[in-house]
């Protein structure tokens, strides 16, 4: 069998600004992101021949192609799921180039999100013909809507309180605040805040929901030979998978026999059989945090408690840099570092490989990075060379 | 505000059965002409046995309620003029396993807003009620 473990690494990265309101298009923030991600790594444009990216991507390769002067490209392909696409394109491009698919890949994510109007559930339309006609004439409209109902599930079914909502929110602020690129870091969030906050679909509050952001973010993937070479410290692609568990419906998943069993779990199961690495020995890990709850729900789709223990897990300052058991989201994350697609946790987990996080765990030789839970999904295990 | 409600398209032919239920005053669920599984959503494929033919079977319409929210703005204009509402999936009685999003009303033609969310538990007993909107006829519950 042909493994992809190792044979490629991340060797740049580049991104432009976070905020709302960017002057600039969405192509321009894309191209800005990938010359960046290029120029981090010492490879000119015309060598890139691979590209990967998210089926909700709105700048498609030929525009960005033409623009940031890539080469003649020999493997170009999407993801779908949104937010669960993350991990997806990087494992797109590793795959692409591990088999000789193309020499350099170019994954990137590029979303002005801010605006209220791009919102994706306000354009819904009056007459609905897919899946949404289940949920959505009930009045369960938005994203939040969808996990506060598995939320509310989750907290019934294993004792998970607001408490344990707030510590993810609360670290997650706090490693925003070492991190002069996040647009939420100056503002420090209380437990007190988190309490007052208004509800946005009960049982979660506004800070139990991601930021919306206009930013881009890309990176570039190639042979670890030719990674040895190059200016960063590798950031291996030692172990990748995607999710979809049987019966999935994605974000509305109440229809299946264990709704709390998601996607992560069939990520995770795989992901583990193909890495030289159990969970213990991950040091720092980026977990999709569109929604506080996703985090319990993800620390226990990839193996780091028992079911049901996702929740405790996140008290005394378990996921907190610099002395938490397992410091989650290092950079602020979907919650209060930027939100753009989740594309921001994977360039953190590589700078914890590089060891240029303005949260660096120490010894941080294995980094997770995963993508939207409730979604189809993927994740991603990047490994120091040795 | 109605008339700006999100609704279902009713000429889907794999699901449409299910909205002509709803209309006649029944809640049905789509079982495999083959095996006679079950299924929630209707789709046009068994996962079990793969045949493609089914049939729509009476439910008793009484079930329990699995997980609710209490959706508050910003959200669609018809909705945020309702909000703070409830929304539920109810676990069948007789089938736990399938299950129906919906909201938890008083009557049949009460509104979504009606019942204090602070009285509203998992484990509820419900049974089904309909409530017209325009051509669409949409299975609500009530406290059984």
């Amino acid at each position: 069998m042909v493994s992809i473990k190792d044979r490629t690494a991340v060797v740049g990265i580049g991104q432009t600004a976070f905020g709302k309101g960017l002057p600039g298009s969405e192509l321009s923030l894309a191209c800005e992101a990938i010359a960046a991600a290029l120029a981090d790594a010492g490879i000119a444009p015309s060598e890139v021949d691979g590209l990967a990216s998210y089926t909700m991507e709105q700048n498609r390769e030929v525009e960005v192609a033409r623009n940031v002067g890539l080469g003649d490209i020999t493997f170009f392909s999407q993801v779908g799921f949104g937010g669960g696409a993350g991990c997806g394109v990087v494992g797109q491009a590793a795959m692409a180039v591990a088999t000789g698919q193309c020499r350099v890949a170019v994954a990137w994510r590029a979303r002005k999100r801010a605006a209220k109007a791009s919102r994706p559930w306000s354009q819904a339309s009056a007459r609905i013909a897919d899946s949404w006609q289940w949920t959505r004439p009930f009045g369960i409209i938005r994203p939040v809507d969808e996990i506060a109902m598995l939320a509310r599930r989750y907290m019934h079914e294993y004792g998970a309180t607001r408490d344990h909502l707030a510590n993810v929110a609360i670290a997650f602020r706090k490693h925003a605040a070492r991190n002069p690129a996040s647009t939420m870091g100056h503002k420090p969030l209380t437990r007190d805040d988190y309490m007052a906050a208004r509800w946005i679909s009960e049982p979660l509050c506004l800070f139990d929901n991601c930021l919306e952001t206009d930013g881009a973010l890309a990176i570039v993937i190639t042979s670890v030979e030719r990674a040895r070479d190059l200016r960063h410290p590798p950031a291996l692609v030692h172990a990748f998978a995607q999710g979809l568990p049987p019966q999935h419906q994605t974000m509305t998943n109440y229809f299946t026999d264990d709704p709390l069993r998601g996607p992560a779990w069939t990520a995770a199961k795989r992901m583990w059989e193909r890495a030289d690495v159990t969970p213990a020995d991950v040091k720092v890990a980026q977990l999709y945090d569109a929604f506080s709850p996703l985090i319990p729900l993800s620390l226990e789709g990839y193996g780091f408690c028992e079911r049901g223990e996702g929740a405790p897990f996140t008290d005394d300052g378990n996921i907190e840099w610099p002395n938490g058991r397992l410091p989650v989201n290092t950079s602020g994350g979907g919650m209060s570092e930027a939100y753009v697609h989740g594309f921001n946790l994977v360039l953190e987990g590589v700078r914890q490989i590089r060891g240029t996080s303005t949260s660096q765990v120490e010894g941080a030789d294995v980094s997770l990075v995963t993508s939207g839970e409730g979604v189809p999904t993927s994740a991603v295990l990047f490994t120091r060379d040795r | 505000m109605e008339s700006a409600w999100l609704l279902p398209d009713l000429d889907d032919p794999t699901t449409g059965g299910f909205w002509e239920a709803c209309a006649r005053g029944e809640l049905v669920v789509q079982a495999c002409g083959a095996c006679g599984a079950w299924r929630m959503p209707p789709r046009p494929m068994c996962p079990s046995c793969q045949s493609t033919t089914t049939t729509w079977v009476p439910t008793s319409g009484r079930g329990r309620i699995w997980s609710f929210i209490v959706p508050h703005p910003p959200l669609l204009p018809a909705f945020a003029e309702k909000a703070p509402y409830n929304a539920i999936v109810v676990e069948l009685e007789e089938d736990p396993s399938i299950r129906f999003a919906g909201n938890l009303v008083t009557h049949a033609d009460g509104e979504i807003d009606e019942i204090d969310p602070a009285t509203i538990a998992i484990g509820e007993p419900v049974r089904v009620v309909f409530h017209r909107i325009d051509d669409v006829v949409l299975p609500r519950w009530a406290r059984a």
